[in-house]
């Protein structure tokens, strides 16, 4: 069998979706950015939303995140996603607009925004990303950073009277009356990339459906930051993000 | 009589000009308001929030957390080609320069409300224009300018609203309106602005092709940021900015002059400060003293030009403030050392009156040329 014949619609079980440009990305290989971007390429053309779309990408990571979902998109300035969303939506109501947040853009400079983004029950989905670390800026502590956790600014370890506890805003974000839909997903595993597709796929039509904010935490790798493997990273996650980050639905109204 | 006539004599209305805003801006058919409640200033959104526009134009008014956040939803809905507006005073302003630098850069129409408080810090509620500064020098980060706006009355109120949305589409760029405490607080008659529809979203597509409404498959996909790595890059968007900040210099000063035709003296003042040496002008020259009054109504573009020719005119100048001093300097770099330029000015709120202007044009200005004369 040659190259060619294999090359044939019917042998086809896999295809890069539309909405996804051909940019490569500048993300570290083993990053989970990459596939939660995948998964929201998919959400969007299954729903056949491309043109309905509009994303606001954070300070971080993600910030050039536009260059690899082709929707609109705006990018926000540290931590004010929420409040951008806010006013795009309340503006065009019938469009799908979601933010797309590191842990430090949603957690610390921008606890503000996406509590009472959540509390007045923005008709938009959160996607949070928690690595439990400044990817961008060089791998600093960030509010989700575990206790004990190095970091370039807690080289000796997260330490509770020096660095204060790590924040979980996730369950946090549950307790609102505004939100809807809250949940904490990964994507280190076949089985858990399909959860978390789910649940994407469940905050946009909840947005869609004007049920309230719904936020999907993907508790995430860094191995450049976390000076591992992507494999060690993996396992690492599960060992010490996962205790402290349990996954499954905090709330489903 | 004709209908027009008729009708803005009808609508003929008294009222504060925090308030002559609000109408305005529901009347030019702005999409969205987003405020946070900050003294001498909040009459803008508890209006608004009375008219409940939402029911009449669709125009969306939410009350914010903080100023950060709504100067960011502004950004928000200027990057959709919405008119969108805030508003707020000095340290709520303050809080917003990172928001306003970055819709600068993004190049996004908005406009934004500083009824100028006393500062610094948490200051007084009372009046002041010590934020000229801020506002025309940059206030946040970059090399950027904001159109700024410096009303005198209530009507300069509802009249610069428009104005102000009207400039932001033309330049893609975020216009200030720089009011005080008192012109916000004052009542005056306004006669307000005609209804005009807010923009349909055709219309938007059309004009603003680059609003982020959703990427239709006939173009590419929009993204509004003010981020760009490359250095090159990032100069070439600077170079734009600086062209467009010309431009704006060349076709858009806006001035009030009063009894400056054949004036020796020339007073030059803005928004509260302009009235109170409006009547100072007067009273010098029931004294015989030929006064004038330059009063700068866009601050940025300055009246450079207007006031160098005063230069080859008048013996002296005195600029008056509510401030320590601070447009006092473009007027002296205007005048560029040809002839004497003084300051008088009140700060921490008060405003200065008439006969404290007077005296201080008689000691600094006046009084001066005639002892140089002597000499």
């Amino acid at each position: 069998m040659t190259t060619n014949e294999i090359i044939n619609p019917e042998n086809l079980v896999y295809i890069k979706p539309k909405v996804m440009n051909d940019t490569p990305m500048h993300y570290c290989p083993g990053c989970s950015h990459g596939v939660v971007h995948k998964l929201i390429a998919e959400i969007i053309e299954e729903m056949d939303f491309q043109d309905k779309t509009i994303g606001i990408a954070p300070v971080g990571c993600a910030v050039f995140a536009y260059k690899y979902l082709d929707i609109d998109w705006q990018q926000a300035a540290h931590g004010r996603a929420p409040a951008l969303a806010t006013a795009v939506k309340r503006l065009l109501p019938d469009r799908l607009v979601f933010t797309y947040q590191g842990d430090g853009d949603l957690a610390a400079i921008g606890t503000a925004e996406t509590i009472h983004a959540a509390n007045r029950g923005e008709n938009i989905a959160i996607i949070f990303i928690n690595n439990g670390i400044y990817g961008m800026t060089g791998g600093q502590m960030a509010p989700t950073t575990l206790i004990g956790m190095k970091s370039s600014t807690s080289p000796n370890g997260r330490k509770v009277e020096l660095n204060g506890n790590p924040l979980d805003i996730t369950k946090l974000l549950a307790q609102l009356d505004g939100t809807c839909y809250v949940t904490r997903q990964s994507v280190h595993t076949v089985a858990s990339v399909r959860k978390t597709k789910k649940a994407i796929r469940k905050a946009f039509e909840n947005s869609m459906e004007g049920k309230g904010t719904s936020v999907v935490e993907i508790v995430s790798t860094c191995n450049s930051g976390w000076k591992l493997t992507p494999e060690a990273s993996n396992v690492w996650m599960v060992e010490n993000m996962f205790p402290a980050y349990p996954l499954g639905d905090m709330k489903d109204l | 009589m004709n209908d027009t006539k008729k009708k803005s004599i009808e609508e003929v209305r008294l009222m504060k000009g925090n308030e002559a805003i609000a109408h305005a801006a529901v009347r030019c058919g702005c999409d969205g308001y987003f405020g946070y409640p900050i003294t001498p200033q909040s009459e803008i959104m508890e209006t608004l929030m009375e008219l409940e526009p939402w029911k009449t134009t669709g125009m969306v008014v939410l009350q914010a957390e903080s100023e950060t956040a709504s100067i960011n939803m502004v950004y928000g809905g200027a990057g959709c080609g919405k008119k969108t507006m805030t508003s707020s005073s000095s340290p709520g302003v303050s809080l917003m320069q990172e928001g306003i630098s970055y819709i600068a850069c993004a190049e996004l129409p908005c406009v934004i409300v500083n009824v100028m408080r006393g500062g610094p810090g948490l200051g007084t509620i009372q009046p002041s224009q010590a934020d000229y500064y801020q506002s025309v020098k940059g206030g946040g980060h970059g090399d950027y300018k904001l159109i700024t706006l410096a009303p005198a009355s209530v009507q300069e109120m509802a009249d610069h609203t428009v104005m102000a949305f009207d400039l932001a589409f033309k330049y893609l760029t975020p216009v200030l309106i720089l009011a005080d405490g008192v012109i916000g607080q004052m009542m005056e008659k306004v006669v307000l602005p005609p209804y005009q529809p807010r923009m349909t979203e055709t219309e938007i597509r059309e004009k603003y092709p680059w609003a982020t409404l959703g990427k239709p498959a006939s173009r590419k996909s929009n993204v509004i940021t003010s981020l760009s790595l490359e250095a090159e890059e990032m100069e070439t968007i600077n170079l734009r900015l600086q062209r467009k900040y010309r431009e704006i210099e060349k076709n858009e000063v806006l001035l009030e002059e009063f009894s400056c035709e054949d004036a020796e003296y020339l007073v030059v003042a803005f928004g509260t400060s302009a009235r109170v040496c409006q009547k100072a002008v007067e009273l010098a020259r029931s004294e015989g003293i030929k006064a004038g009054l330059l009063r700068p109504i866009t601050l940025f573009p300055f009246p450079t030009t207007q006031i160098s020719q005063y230069a080859d005119q008048v013996k002296g100048m005195l600029t008056v403030e509510m401030s320590a001093g601070q447009m006092v300097d473009d007027v002296r770099l205007a005048v560029n050392g040809r002839v004497p330029v003084e300051f008088y000015g009140r700060m921490g709120g008060i405003v200065p009156s008439p006969d404290e202007v007077l005296k201080a044009l008689k000691d600094k200005i006046v009084k001066r040329q005639l002892i140089e004369k002597e000499l």
